[in-house]
């Protein structure tokens, strides 16, 4: 069934799909990063896949690889019940900061918390997000736990410090 | 003599009054905190309110107190180490949770068809089972937090019967681990069908003694009637799934629209509501337990004999007498144990009905025996991310009828 929604996204969506695989019935597009917003925007208004729900949003740490992150969608069409996923591989800029990514919160609203969630255990930012405030953990929490050199076993005291040091 | 003062109480003429002008009560933006340790947040939830007068006009809503690293744990645990940390995701319903992981480990596996019948039969019944109970908790609970304290105990009641059989099935009252990747850790007891059985008209008068005496009372009606709600488009934008979604009248439940299990071998009705606001969440819960009380009818009917595991010794741990006498079944216990199940490089996104939605299961594997990321999309977190939109601009008193009635389960919201 959702191979044809495959097919038909890799038709409209040209040049921003770098890569298709469906690996036990899951089917996923990796597509660029920079074009996220448009791509998304795309599956959603598109009238023949209409994917009306972002099912979930997360990321993952390929620490070693690059580039490191994924960010990822799933994707629920309630007109055809065909699912997607959609993988845009983020890198970490060579200077140390943050990643980021373009926010889409404006074209679901699922997207806030998820995006605020990623956010705080990812450390990838949203551009355009209009609250991007950590939403698991306190806000003087130092560093993104669910990063790959995030060690388990590191402990944390809750201090409060200054605002402009967090 | 001096002269009786008369003493004059009260207004003598109102016509007088009507021509007073009365200053409007000054009402200034006032900051409120309502939670985390608020008895209607149920502990978990912290709620900044902006409020004008007896009107919310901001609502900041923050969670994260129960937050137990549920995925990085994950990730540092083989994959039948996980299982007891999903019984503690919605720790309502653990066994639907259970349930969940297990086929999202199976169809990474392969073996989602492979896994026998009467384990997938009883999969469904402790499932159902535990969504009769997720609702009652539900229903109850959002009853006792507007006054009602009799249907609370009723409830409850009814949960605690359903959960003496779990306990009885499982050795655990709320964190059952039953299910394992490849079939369940063991089969029923005897004489479980025929207890469920002597259940199901006690369950029934519960469901209707709360119905009955609810649905008339004028002070339920007024709190749930028309607050908290939502339209089909902000929910399906939200995200929702399960009881909440189908209030707005949108018939999406994943049993029906993508069965797994033996769900497709069930007659069962779906129940929508039609205004999208507390009470259509109530009576859709409410439809929902009669609805699984169906099914678990049917599945008894149909269950068949058999094994309950998988028979493929990479996945499932040898018989005990093999263990204690034999090398190589020593050898395999100690591997599958300490390794872990080996589990082919790949991620799927596995999806079954939980008790608030659609519970989904990432998982990404390296190809060890331990997850290389396991995420769960809890249901809660999505719909608990709609309550500030939907308290804005409305009075103080609906926010415990809305917030009630998303069923937040902190276990699974915060993870």
């Amino acid at each position: 069934m959702s191979i044809e929604a495959l097919t038909r996204a890799k038709s409209i969506l040209g040049d921003a799909v770098l890569s298709t695989h469906s690996y036990r019935g899951d089917d996923t597009l990796v597509v660029d990063a920079t074009k996220i917003f448009d791509v998304m925007k795309t599956l959603r208004d598109d009238p023949e896949l209409a994917m009306t729900m972002l099912v979930d949003l997360t990321a993952v740490d390929y620490l070693g690889r690059e580039p490191r992150f994924e960010v990822v969608y799933h994707l629920r069409s309630f007109k055809s019940g065909a699912r997607l996923r959609v993988k845009a591989p983020v890198a970490e800029p060579e200077d140390g900061s943050n990643p980021s990514i373009d926010s889409i919160d404006s074209l679901w609203a699922s997207a806030n918390w998820n995006e605020r969630e990623v956010w705080d255990l990812y450390g990838i930012k949203f551009r355009g997000h209009p609250d991007l405030r950590r939403i698991l953990m306190y806000e003087e929490f130092v560093g993104h736990p669910l990063r790959k050199d995030y060690p388990k076993e590191k402990r944390q005291p809750l201090v409060r410090r200054p605002p402009d040091e967090v | 003599m001096a002269e009786t003062k008369k003493m004059v109480l009260g207004i003598q003429d109102v016509e007088d009054l009507a021509d007073d002008e009365v200053d409007p009560m000054p009402t200034e933006p006032m900051t409120l905190n309502m939670g985390p340790s608020h008895p209607a947040m149920h502990g978990t939830v912290r709620i900044i309110l902006t409020v004008e007068g007896e009107t919310v006009k901001d609502a900041d809503v923050q969670v994260g107190y129960l937050h137990r690293c549920f995925e990085k744990e994950s990730e540092h645990a083989t994959y039948t180490q996980v299982f007891p940390y999903t019984d503690r995701l919605n720790y309502v319903s653990p066994m639907l949770n259970n349930v969940g992981y297990a086929l999202a480990v199976e169809k990474l596996l392969d073996i989602v068809e492979k896994v026998p019948e009467r384990a997938q039969y009883i999969r469904v019944i402790v499932g159902e089972l535990s969504r009769i109970a997720d609702h009652l908790t539900c229903m109850s609970a959002g009853a006792m937090e507007l006054g009602a304290m009799t249907i609370y105990f009723w409830g409850i009641k009814a949960r605690e019967w359903i959960w003496e059989l779990l306990e009885e099935l499982s050795g655990a009252r709320m964190t059952h681990s039953y299910v394992r990747v490849g079939g369940l850790a063991y089969d029923l007891t005897p004489d479980f069908i025929p207890k469920v059985r002597a259940l199901f008209p006690k369950i029934n008068t519960v469901l209707k003694d709360i119905e009955d005496s609810l649905y008339e009372n004028r002070i339920f009606r007024d709190r749930m009637d028309g607050t908290g709600m939502i339209t089909q488009e902000r929910a399906l934008s939200y995200g929702w799934t399960g009881p909440t979604l189908r209030s707005t009248g949108i018939d999406y439940d994943v049993r029906k629209a993508h069965p797994y299990l033996v769900y497709d071998r069930f007659d069962f009705d779906v129940p929508v509501g039609s205004k999208g606001d507390n009470f259509d969440r109530y009576i859709v819960r409410m439809e929902e337990a009669r609805q699984s009380i169906r099914i678990l009818e049917q599945a008894f009917d149909q269950i068949p004999e058999g094994p309950v595991c998988l028979d493929d010794p990479r996945i499932i741990l040898p018989p005990k007498p093999a263990v204690y006498n034999t090398i190589e079944g020593m050898i395999s216990h100690f591997k599958i144990i300490v390794d872990g199940v080996k589990v082919p490089p790949g991620e799927i996104y596995s999806y079954t009905e939980g008790g608030n939605g659609e519970l989904g299961f990432y998982i990404v594997s390296d190809g060890t025996g331990r997850p290389y990321k396991c995420r769960v999309r809890g249901p809660c977190f999505i719909i608990t991310s709609a309550l500030s939109e939907m308290i804005v601009n409305r009075p103080i008193a609906d926010i415990v009828p809305t917030f009630d009635m998303m069923n937040m389960i902190g276990g699974e919201c915060d993870r």
